[in-house]
């Protein structure tokens, strides 16, 4: 490549030249590409500091002349989703009440599954996992029936157990998925070692696997948490007035078409039902990133 | 004691088992059955042939639907993959700064669909948005009313999820390039082969099962996306924007049509089925190999 008797030529410094133009444009590109993935949080944000007499007289992409938190604190506290006029404060804890205890729920029962289907082989193990696999791919409008009707049945329907119960049973596929891919990377001869200095089924997960799960603890955790705080579709249909998620709310309060549409109000509730995921992102990207190519490659 | 013991597997592996059973198996197999009957506000259980899918097919609501699942699918899978290559394709350029571009291609994954179709309803909106922004710049005639124009709707549909998930796709191929051997690569650059044939003839080859997998992710979120719709344009104008997701919800929870519900999401059940088993398969066969 560094061929001194051609390095004078014009054709190379030309060369260089479209080199250096090339690369140029790539940076543009990047950037532009950059610019429409940022473009809406950011019109969200300005939106949500204006008030509604500049949002009607300004500009999309405009800074807000002066800035006013007033919209802000409508969402939280103050706009209506239906007949109730409470903001998102109380659907966002729903949410929280809902996350919380499903995430765990679901990962602590992952890492149990995962642990046996990778390390304690026995017949039937792998259609187990065949049949949970297949299972992470339903859509789930073909459960939505059924599984109304045996919450009403088991009398939690429309309560936040129900709801904490349906995101645990259809989240299992894929904590299982994760904990079991990751788990088969151990040689399985450190379990017949241990077996042999007379440790058990739990004292072998408990002092030699936990121990080594931290990262996909992690992973599944954000993974679930991700999952479960951005769901509609269960959120809406197994909820009632008071119980509903934040992104219920948001889109009862973005979709209400009561009185004036106040957008500035509906960005604030849309920033606030997004901050969560967002902010597991920003601290966490890696694991995130890890998360959804390990959820969705390898099975 | 000993039983317990030995057993403890298999004990531990049971109650999820069981739950999968019901709660995914038996659950698919009570809503094939209910569609294979006259269920209206309540379910029965009389089997009555074909009936609900003779219905569905005849539905015109279904027919926009079913159609919209396949244009709105093929251009989202389609655009985003490319869109997802090629900004992988950049970035493997020594890029400074790779780290904070990529953050910001894929910020929009962590985002509930809900949130993203509440921030383009807003930009995308005739009166305020998009439309007449590039109005008061001064260009009087300029139009944009796809979002409420019920030839165009499906089209907003389409830019939302790409914005959503391609850099999604993006962080797949990355991860693909990066994966393919560099000793092959620096061998080829040493023999003057330009960058573009690298890609072309070499690289991007070695990545096939990367895009089936991107394949078959964007697939499943295609025939998923329920979220994005309902926030976006709530099915309409009309029932323009309509897809089976949103079709079943409706006569689940607000038309009461039972029936029509459960054969719709067995339809879609299908349509899954007909994408994921083979790779499935496939995957599973691999691995026992």
């Amino acid at each position: 490549m560094t061929d001194t008797a051609i390095a004078y030529s014009p054709a190379r410094s030309q060369g260089q030249i479209m080199k250096l133009v090339l690369r140029w444009l790539l940076y543009v590109l990047l950037i532009t590409f950059a610019l429409f993935y940022l473009a809406p949080l950011f019109v969200m944000l300005t939106t949500s500091l204006k008030t509604l007499e500049e949002i009607r007289t300004g500009d999309l992409i405009s800074l807000p002349r002066e800035v006013t938190f007033d919209a802000w604190r409508t969402a939280w506290s103050g706009a209506c989703t239906g007949i109730q006029c409470e903001g998102v404060r109380p659907f966002f804890w729903n949410s929280v009440l809902i996350a919380f205890p499903a995430v765990i729920l679901s990962t602590l029962i992952g890492a149990m599954n995962g642990y046996v289907v990778a390390q304690w082989q026995f017949k039937g193990a792998n259609i187990f996992f065949a049949l949970l696999l297949f299972g992470c791919f339903i859509p789930f409008q073909v459960v939505l029936l059924p599984m109304a009707r045996m919450l009403g049945l088991m009398g939690i329907a429309g309560t936040i157990p129900g709801l904490i119960f349906v995101h645990v049973v259809y989240g299992l596929g894929f904590t299982t998925l994760f904990f079991r891919n990751y788990y088969v990377s151990i040689p399985s001869e450190l379990v017949k070692a241990a077996k042999v200095d007379g440790a058990g089924f739990f004292r072998i997960f408990w002092s030699i696997f936990l121990p080594l799960s931290l990262p996909i603890i992690v992973v599944t955790v954000i993974w679930q948490f991700t999952q479960i705080w951005n769901d509609f579709l269960f959120g809406v249909s197994f909820s009632q007035a008071g119980t509903q998620p934040v992104t219920v709310a948001l889109n009862n309060i973005v979709n209400s078409t009561t009185g004036v549409k106040e957008y500035n109000v509906d960005m604030a509730a849309a920033i606030i039902a997004a901050l969560p995921t967002l902010i597991v992102y920003v601290i966490a990207g890696k694991y995130f990133v890890r998360g959804l190519t390990a959820g969705s490659v390898k099975g | 004691m000993q039983f317990l013991e030995r057993n403890l597997p298999k004990i531990m592996l049971a109650p999820s088992f069981v739950a999968i059973l019901i709660f995914v198996y038996g659950f698919i197999a009570w809503t094939g059955w209910v569609s294979l009957t006259r269920s209206r506000l309540m379910p029965r259980y009389e089997i009555d042939g074909l009936i609900q899918y003779q219905r569905l097919f005849d539905s015109l609501r279904w027919d926009t639907a079913f159609g919209n699942l396949f244009l709105f699918g093929a251009l989202f899978i389609g655009i985003s993959m490319i869109l997802g290559l090629v900004l992988a394709i950049f970035l493997d350029q020594n890029i400074r700064a790779e780290g904070a571009i990529r953050t910001i291609y894929l910020y929009p994954m962590a985002l509930s669909m809900i949130v993203t179709g509440t921030a383009w309803k807003w930009i995308l909106n005739p009166g305020l948005g998009l439309e007449a922004m590039v109005r008061s710049w001064g260009y009087e005639d300029f139009t944009f009313d796809w979002l409420v124009n019920s030839d165009m709707a499906i089209y907003t549909i389409v830019i939302a999820a790409i914005w959503q998930s391609s850099g999604f796709v993006m962080a797949l191929f990355l991860a693909g390039l990066r994966s393919v051997d560099g000793e092959i690569i620096k061998a080829a650059q040493i023999d003057g082969i330009p960058t573009w044939r690298v890609y072309s003839a070499i690289i991007i080859p070695s990545m096939a099962p990367i895009f089936l997998s991107a394949f078959i992710v964007l697939a499943h979120l295609a025939i998923k996306s329920f979220d994005l719709v309902i926030a976006l344009t709530g099915g309409g104008p009309g029932f323009a924007t309509d897809l089976p997701a949103t079709y079943m919800f409706s006569m689940a929870f607000s038309r009461g049509d039972i029936g029509q519900a459960a054969s719709s999401a067995m339809v879609m059940m299908g349509v899954v089925f007909a994408i994921v088993v083979p790779y499935l398969y496939s995957e599973l066969r691999a691995k026992n190999d």
